[in-house]
């Protein structure tokens, strides 16, 4: 193979990496915006983003345009991201960390067999944004559509980072995800906090959903993989650190694009997971997780 | 509490009783089936709660060695010709021996960087059966020769009944035994402070491992009961969902208890069966079922039952 | 030989040096106790000697031995034991099972024999437990042997760390602030339990904030400030070294001052 094929076919996994890499990175996010506000690690992660693929294909499907069908499908997942706290993570209040992993599992079980009896189980897909037309760069084919993830991302990053930094809410999610007793303490409603963190998290795997499907499609049961691989990618990154949930998703999609293109893609899936095993073995906290001392 | 009725002797009492006593109100063959598929999920929950209950170590993964104990018992009679009970004991020191391989790295992590790195590792082990179809079958899963004792077949729900059965009888007596002797009480006290413990004298690490290689052991013979008993097997035993099922049981008849460990694989495994006529739904019911038992008997049932005859006595 | 050393101990979190150059030695059958106000890092020393934290620099010698970054458990098997200021307890078990947990070593622990229930596995269980009551006597917890230990009251969990730490039959226990949250008769019998420990031939070492429990029951006592070593001797050295008044003048005012004194 002469030097420019190479250097194309190494271009094209890259991009592709980038773009299931923004996917996870958005998963990762979500993961990390609810285990800051109320320290559950939420498996369910996955569903917002088969909602927002699902839900999107189905209203649009009945003839509303793309758009107004998004943002409903957006909408719906955020209010089952909210039911999901009031009715399910609540009143499970003070339970042990695997006893809440397991109700957000069950959750998820729940949310995907619902979604199936309410769609179906075929897989369906949406039409790109920006059409089809394939552009060449140094002889690697990018889809338009691979721009709307990673720029989706990247919007979503720089929003939320704007909403944390600039406005009293987010500065009171911060508070509260620092110190909850003291958040409380200075008034801070970490009650409402936490439903909005959950929200704000389905909004986010919503979007991710209707950004993906025109290039990956979706079905009932395209969340647990992607619950999976955005929580590997937040545990990559070290629990908790929103920056370094977006770093190990991409991380993630670079390593799984190019161990799939040049080593097996029979095993794609499991690079994700021989990657969390091995980055755990020698650092147990994860890439970027806080250092701490257990104190007695 | 010691004594003749000691809890170790009552637990083990109950569960002969059952066993022995079930069969006579079954109204048809159809019930021996469903009650050794209970007997077998029991053996894998009594198993993952030596390392869950006792020792307070969860495990996302544990469906994996499941896999392995069932695919042992179908790979190694059809592919490599050996005697299918010879395969159950292969299987079980290849989950034992990977358990204590990968145990120790494993074991290191807490929380919920324990529980995704089991996870992971659960995800794999499925992952590999499902990819080396050569092998395995692939996706679809592949049959499984019946176990023959001295060239007699062993087959038919009321054979396996007594099977799983037996061995459910007496891996709660293992795991009994275990919960009253020195490393029991060690794994039990690692769980509330491992610091404590460790400056007691106990090797933290290494009874962790140790409950973890006994956990893998348990479930790969649970596996490969299920394996023989169904005669097909898919990676989908071996799978995240299975997994996730196995520490519901345990935490759902509640954490420490073999009984509950019983109780819990009971309702996860008949509640299905029961749901059956709602095909359609039984994706949705499942996990509503878990869910709310979550929510509403975080306890565990046993420990809660036993919590209300206590409070009822005095 | 000195029971234990510590030769220049330092550690730092992030930053904060919480044990900054630490060194004394301990006579064996000694009590040595170490005050200092809060966040001196008389935990953080405990937690190095016990094996939890490796020092930055320095050495802990237990018996003449180094045993710098051995972890705990082997540091219990050389005769090391202690108790815990933030209670360590495992609550999912009873008052004597707790104390029984600190036979480990005592015990034989195959596994096999355990699993298959070896008729001494039995014989074992019940000396274990009566030898646990025995503790359970002596620090005056005998009538809830078999309660949970989780209904204990708050100086009833103090006394079963000891008895629990006492269980390993150890030559050197650490206790740190084992009258803490006591009320003054329980505080009383907290002292007496260690005087009657350090005549059994027990080496203590001892963090404690009641100064007067401390002034009368140690031999030696080291005052920790910032981390820093400020002064060491006996009771009546200490009380009169002026730094040491100065520092507890300086933090506390003159009332706790002049109960140091007392
Ligand atoms: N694991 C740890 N991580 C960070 N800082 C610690 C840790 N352990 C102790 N420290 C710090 O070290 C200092 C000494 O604490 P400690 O030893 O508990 O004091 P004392 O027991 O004398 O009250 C404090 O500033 C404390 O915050
Ligand atoms: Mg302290």
């Amino acid at each position: 193979m002469d030097g420019f094929a190479t250097m194309a076919e190494f271009l094209q996994f890259a991009f592709s990496g980038l773009t299931v890499g923004a996917v996870y990175a958005l998963v990762a996010l979500g993961f990390t915006i609810i285990y800051n506000a109320s320290d559950v690690v939420n498996f369910a992660q996955g569903e917002f983003v088969m909602l927002g693929g699902m839900v999107t294909v189905a209203v649009s499907a009945a003839g509303i345009p793309l758009p107004l069908a998004a943002l409903f499908a957006v909408a719906l997942a955020v209010g089952v991201g909210v039911a999901l706290h009031r009715l399910a993570i609540e009143p499970a209040h003070g339970a042990s960390p695997v006893v809440l992993i397991i109700i957000t599992i069950g959750a998820s079980i729940f949310i995907r067999g619902v979604a199936q009896i309410v769609f179906d189980r075929q897989f369906h897909k949406l039409p790109s944004f920006s059409g089809d037309a394939p552009f060449v760069l140094f002889g690697a084919t990018i889809l338009p559509q691979s721009l709307w993830v990673m720029g989706g991302a990247g919007a979503i990053v720089v929003v939320l980072h704007a909403f944390f930094e600039r406005t009293i809410l987010g500065k009171a999610v911060l508070a509260a995800a620092a110190n909850r007793l003291a958040a409380r303490l200075v008034g801070i409603d970490t009650r409402l906090i936490m439903t909005l963190s959950f929200g704000i998290s389905a909004a986010i795997g919503a979007v991710a959903g209707i950004l993906v499907t025109p290039i990956t499609l979706t079905s009932y049961n395209v969340g647990t993989l992607l619950a999976l691989k955005g929580f590997a990618g937040g545990m990559l990154g070290g629990m908790g650190n929103p920056l370094g949930a977006v770093l190990g998703g991409l991380l993630l999609g670079l390593v799984e694009a190019f161990g799939a293109g040049y080593l097996s893609s029979t095993y794609k899936d499991g690079i994700a997971f021989v990657m969390i095993l091995v980055v755990l073995f020698v650092s147990p906290r994860g890439l970027l997780g806080r250092r701490s001392v257990e104190r007695v | 509490m010691r004594g003749i009725f000691s809890k170790r002797r009552m637990t083990l009492l109950v569960l002969v009783a059952l066993v022995a006593v079930l069969p006579l109100v079954f109204p048809s063959g159809y019930y021996y089936r469903v009650a050794a598929l209970v007997w077998i999920s029991a053996l894998a929950a009594v198993g993952l709660n030596i390392l869950m209950g006792y020792a307070g170590q969860v495990s996302l993964g544990h469906a994996g060695f499941f896999g392995v104990g069932a695919y042992a018992v179908a790979i190694g009679p059809a592919r490599l010709g050996l005697a299918s009970w010879i395969c159950i004991l292969l299987g079980a020191a290849a989950s034992g021996g990977i358990a204590w391989l990968v145990g120790r790295p494993i074991l290191r992590l807490k929380g919920h960087y324990l529980a995704i790195g089991t996870l992971g590792f659960g995800v794999l082990i499925a992952l590999v059966l499902t990819s080396e179809a050569k092998w395995t079958g692939g996706p679809d899963g592949t049959s499984v020769a019946r176990l023959a004792v001295a060239n007699m077949r062993i087959s038919g729900p009321t054979a396996w009944y007594w099977i799983s059965g037996f061995v459910l009888v007496f891996g709660a007596w293992l795991a009994l035994n275990l919960e009253d002797s020195p490393a029991g009480r060690a794994l039990r006290a690692l769980h509330d402070s491992e610091i404590a413990a460790a400056l007691g004298g106990i090797d933290v690490a290494r009874h962790k491992l140790w409950a973890f290689v006994l956990a893998a052991v348990y479930a790969s013979i649970a596996g490969s009961e299920l394996a023989l008993f169904d005669g097909f097997i898919t990676p989908d035993t071996a799978g995240f969902l299975h997994s996730i099922e196995l520490v519901a049981m345990v935490v759902l008849g509640g954490m420490g208890s073999v009984l509950g460990s019983v109780v819990g694989a009971a309702l996860l495994t008949t509640l299905p069966q029961l749901l059956t006529v709602f095909v359609e739904y039984e994706q949705a019911l499942l996990g509503l079922i878990i869910m709310l038992a979550m929510i509403f008997l975080r306890l565990g049932i046993v420990p809660g039952v036993q919590r209300m005859l206590a409070r009822s006595a005095s | 030989m000195s029971a234990l050393a510590a030769e220049n101990v330092a550690i730092a979190f992030g930053g904060i040096v919480a044990v900054d150059g630490v060194s004394f030695s301990v006579e064996p059958g000694n009590i040595f106790s170490i005050i200092g106000p809060n966040g001196a890092g008389k935990t953080t020393l405990f937690n190095i000697m016990s094996g939890i934290y490796r020092p930055g620099s320095g050495r802990i010698l237990l018996a003449g031995e180094d045993v710098t970054g051995l972890e705990p458990h082997r540091l219990a098997a050389k005769g090391l034991a202690r108790t815990f200021q933030n209670l360590q307890i495992f609550f999912r078990m009873s008052v004597v099972e707790n104390v029984m947990v600190g036979r480990h070593l005592r015990e034989a622990r195959d596994l096999m024999k355990a699993l298959f229930r070896f008729p001494s596995v039995g014989h074992q269980n019940r000396a274990t437990r009566e030898k646990a009551r025995e503790l359970l006597a002596f620090v005056g917890l005998a009538d809830r042997a078999d309660d949970a230990a989780g209904s204990l009251p708050y100086g009833g969990l103090r006394r079963l760390e000891i008895a629990r730490a006492l269980a390993l039959e150890p030559r050197l226990l650490l206790l740190d602030e084992p009258a803490a949250g006591c009320n003054p008769v329980e505080t009383e019998a907290v002292e007496g339990l260690v005087r009657e420990i350090v005549r059994s031939g027990i080496t203590v070492v001892l963090v404690e904030h009641d100064m007067r429990f401390v002034m009368r029951v140690s031999d030696r006592i080291l005052v920790l400030d910032g981390g820093k070593k400020l002064a060491e001797g006996t009771a009546d050295e200490v009380r009169r070294n002026p730094q040491v008044i100065a520092a507890y003048l300086g933090r506390y005012g003159s009332k706790e001052a002049a109960r140091a004194r007392s």
